[in-house]
């Protein structure tokens, strides 16, 4: 266990570093923050006057050295747009991006995994086809045309809810709701599909074959296999969503960690981008590890010693 | 005494999109109490359906018994309410199935499984249940059962699996342990293993047995009645001894001419009579072998033949044929 535990870690820290390497040399790709960040107007002297204060002006091998060994030491450093390092300005976005992927996992996943079951358990009737048609519709759709029209609808015809921003529940709403679609129809398609084999199964026929009730059938040997695959499918789509949906927060201005990383992208904040990359890349690959621990605990053939 | 098992006229279809499949054709035939009827025939002529069909195992749709009774220790079986049938098997009729790798949960405890039906019929406790489960484990030769209960069925050899599936049939001591091609996944070794364990099983416990093969040579080691089924009929059946010395059916015959030493000895797999089985979604007229038959004749493809006691055989020889095969056979025999 403790081996392949190692293995995952050090794995991760691999993936962790390799996403790393892409942003800083991509994001040195796009431009000079420098050009951006003096005032209209400066001339070419202050302009490099800034980047050797930004430390722009080294070689770029060397810059790069020295945030990688800056890192390790949790050192992002400052926000060129802030002005305050890097990681505050990108962890304090936490909080609002893990409320509302937490609200949309719950939500998504207790409807989806009800509407699963009900369309395998119903197997043939207009009931199935009425969630699989939905369940189709919700998977198609895309989330940032889901979000401006339901804004358009409750907020801008109806006046009921907020456009957009955050502060209360109610701004909870539109944008949990545009996730959870996009999640339950996920999690129910592939449950239903999940069930629909394990039931032709032969190990539910001796279920069967033994007299256990309909329920215990359905429960412990049916739903217990069918579920493995869904698990892992909420592990990736919490993964994705803790990372901070980047479409839905810019639809609904909501301040998260995707947004953040946008708005660092565009003002060429590099210290920002940088750590909001490597947090969302930390957070993905460590659901992940989660997902993979917790699979061993529900699939004993892939339990390791 | 009645028997322990009366199957009368018992027919079973499935509606598929190709058509109506006729899976099992006006089956009937009787199990005493105690006895072994072994249960052979090629891939797909109605085993395994008519066994299932008995007790509601068949997925219905598609499938769809058309007729029959089974009266089960006097009780027709096809008229039980679905709690009767949840409440009858596992107890009083037992199972054990075709691949254990398959046909045990992969995820649960071998000691789960195994306590599963005692648990549901006999309301026993965790640990009385814990107790059982060991004592059959022993019973069926495993050995350090009681630290292996809690291992899941990927840490079991395929043997071992094998013996852990028949601990599921016999553990609620059933009146009737049916066993679908129970050894068909092992290899041979194991296999006479698995036989072994049956006979020994039987003697201690004294199950009545319905044994499901493809293997002439098994049912000859284990049987005391012999059943060919061929298209979902009975073609032949009767004492084992008997039926293997003189067969009357040209189906039997056929397959008994393939194995070494008369089919006494040995684990040979079914030698590949020429031609291809039924298509059971033809509406079943004639002898359903006579396609594939050399001593077939026009009336064999129009009309069904009965199965009805061979005159001058043992009582309960019984063939579903309308010419004498010694009598073909001599005719053959001459031509030559
Ligand atoms: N669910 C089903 N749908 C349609 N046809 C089926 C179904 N189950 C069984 N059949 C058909 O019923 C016929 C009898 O099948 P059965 O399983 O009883 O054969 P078997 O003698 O047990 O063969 P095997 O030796 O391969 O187990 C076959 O033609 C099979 O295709
Ligand atoms: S009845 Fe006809 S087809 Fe059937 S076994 Fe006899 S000879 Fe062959
Ligand atoms: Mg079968």
């Amino acid at each position: 266990m403790t081996r392949y535990l190692m293995t995952k870690l050090i794995e991760a820290f691999i993936a962790i570093w390799g996403v790393v390497t892409i942003v800083f040399f991509v994001s040195r790709i796009l431009g000079d923050p420098a050009v951006l960040l003096v005032p209209v107007g400066a001339g070419q002297q202050e302009i490099d006057n800034l980047r050797a204060a930004l430390g722009l002006d080294r070689p770029l091998l060397e810059q790069y050295f020295q945030s990688l060994l800056s890192m390790l030491k949790g050192d992002f450093g400052i926000s060129f747009q802030h002005t305050r390092p890097a990681l505050d300005v990108v962890l304090e976005r936490m909080p609002a991006t893990a409320s509302l992927a937490g609200l949309a996992l719950l939500f998504g996943t207790l409807i989806g995994v009800a509407a699963g079951a009900i369309a395998a358990l119903m197997r043939g009737t207009v009931a199935e086809l009425i969630v699989m048609v939905a369940a189709l519709l919700g998977q198609a759709t895309p989330t940032f045309w889901l979000g401006i029209m339901l804004i358009l609808l409750f907020s801008v015809e109806l006046g009921l809810l907020p456009t957009g921003g955050s502060g209360t529940w109610l701004h909870y709403i539109l944008p949990g709701l545009t996730l959870s679609v996009f999640v339950s129809a996920s999690i129910a398609r592939l449950l239903r599909s999940s069930l629909l084999d394990i039931m032709r199964e032969d190990y539910v026929r001796t279920a069967r074959a033994k007299g256990l009730m309909p329920r215990t059938v359905f429960f412990w040997h049916i739903a217990r296999n069918a579920l493995i695959p869904v698990v892992t499918m909420i592990g990736i789509i919490a993964g994705e969503l803790l990372g901070g949906s980047v479409v839905i927060e810019t639809v609904f201005a909501w301040p998260g960690v995707g947004r953040v990383i946008v708005q660092g992208i565009q003002a060429q904040d590099f210290p920002v981008i940088q750590a909001g990359v490597t947090l969302v890349a930390a957070i993905f690959v460590f659901v992940n590890l989660l997902v993979d621990l917790l699979y061993g605990v529900l699939d004993p053939r892939i339990r390791r010693g | 005494m009645a028997p322990l098992l009366d199957i009368r006229n018992l027919t079973v279809v499935f509606d598929t999109p190709a058509g109506t499949v006729h899976a099992v054709n006006d089956v009937s035939y009787t199990i005493e109490e105690g006895e072994t009827l072994g249960i052979v025939g090629e891939s797909g002529s109605g085993k395994s359906v008519h066994a299932l069909s008995m007790v509601g195992l068949i997925a219905r749709p598609p499938g769809r018994i058309v007729s029959g009774e089974v009266y089960f220790k006097g009780r027709d079986l096809l008229k039980l309410s679905q709690r009767e049938l949840f409440d009858l098997r596992g107890k009083e009729i037992g199972f054990v199935f075709q691949d254990p790798m398959t046909s045990l949960n992969p995820v649960l405890t071998v000691e789960r499984q195994i306590a599963e039906p005692l648990r549901r019929h006999f309301n026993l406790s965790k640990s009385q249940a814990r107790e059982r489960v060991v004592e059959l484990l022993e019973l069926v030769g495993i050995p350090n059962a009681r630290e292996r209960i809690g291992q899941y069925p990927h840490e079991f050899s395929g043997g071992m699996r094998q013996r852990v599936m028949i601990a599921i049939g016999i553990s609620c001591n059933p009146k009737l342990l049916i066993a679908d091609e129970a050894t068909t996944a092992l290899d041979v070794t194991v296999q006479a293993q698995i036989l072994d364990l049956v006979r020994d099983l039987k003697k201690k416990i004294g199950t009545t047995v319905i044994w499901i093969t493809h293997d002439m040579g098994v049912v000859a080691g284990l049987a005391d009645t012999i059943q060919v089924m061929y298209g979902g009929r009975i073609m032949e059946r009767g004492p084992v001894d008997t039926v293997f010395e003189d067969p009357r059916s040209a189906y039997t015959w056929g397959l008994l001419k393939s194995l070494p030493h008369g089919g006494k000895r040995g684990t040979t797999r079914l030698y590949q009579i020429p031609g291809n089985p039924p298509n059971l979604i033809n509406e079943p007229i004639g002898d359903p072998f006579a396609p594939r038959n050399t001593f077939a004749t026009e009336r064999c493809l129009r009309e069904t033949p009965p199965l009805q006691q061979v005159e001058g055989s043992v009582p309960g020889h019984k063939a579903a044929v309308w010419y004498d095969l010694r009598e073909e056979l001599k005719k053959q025999e001459a031509k030559v």
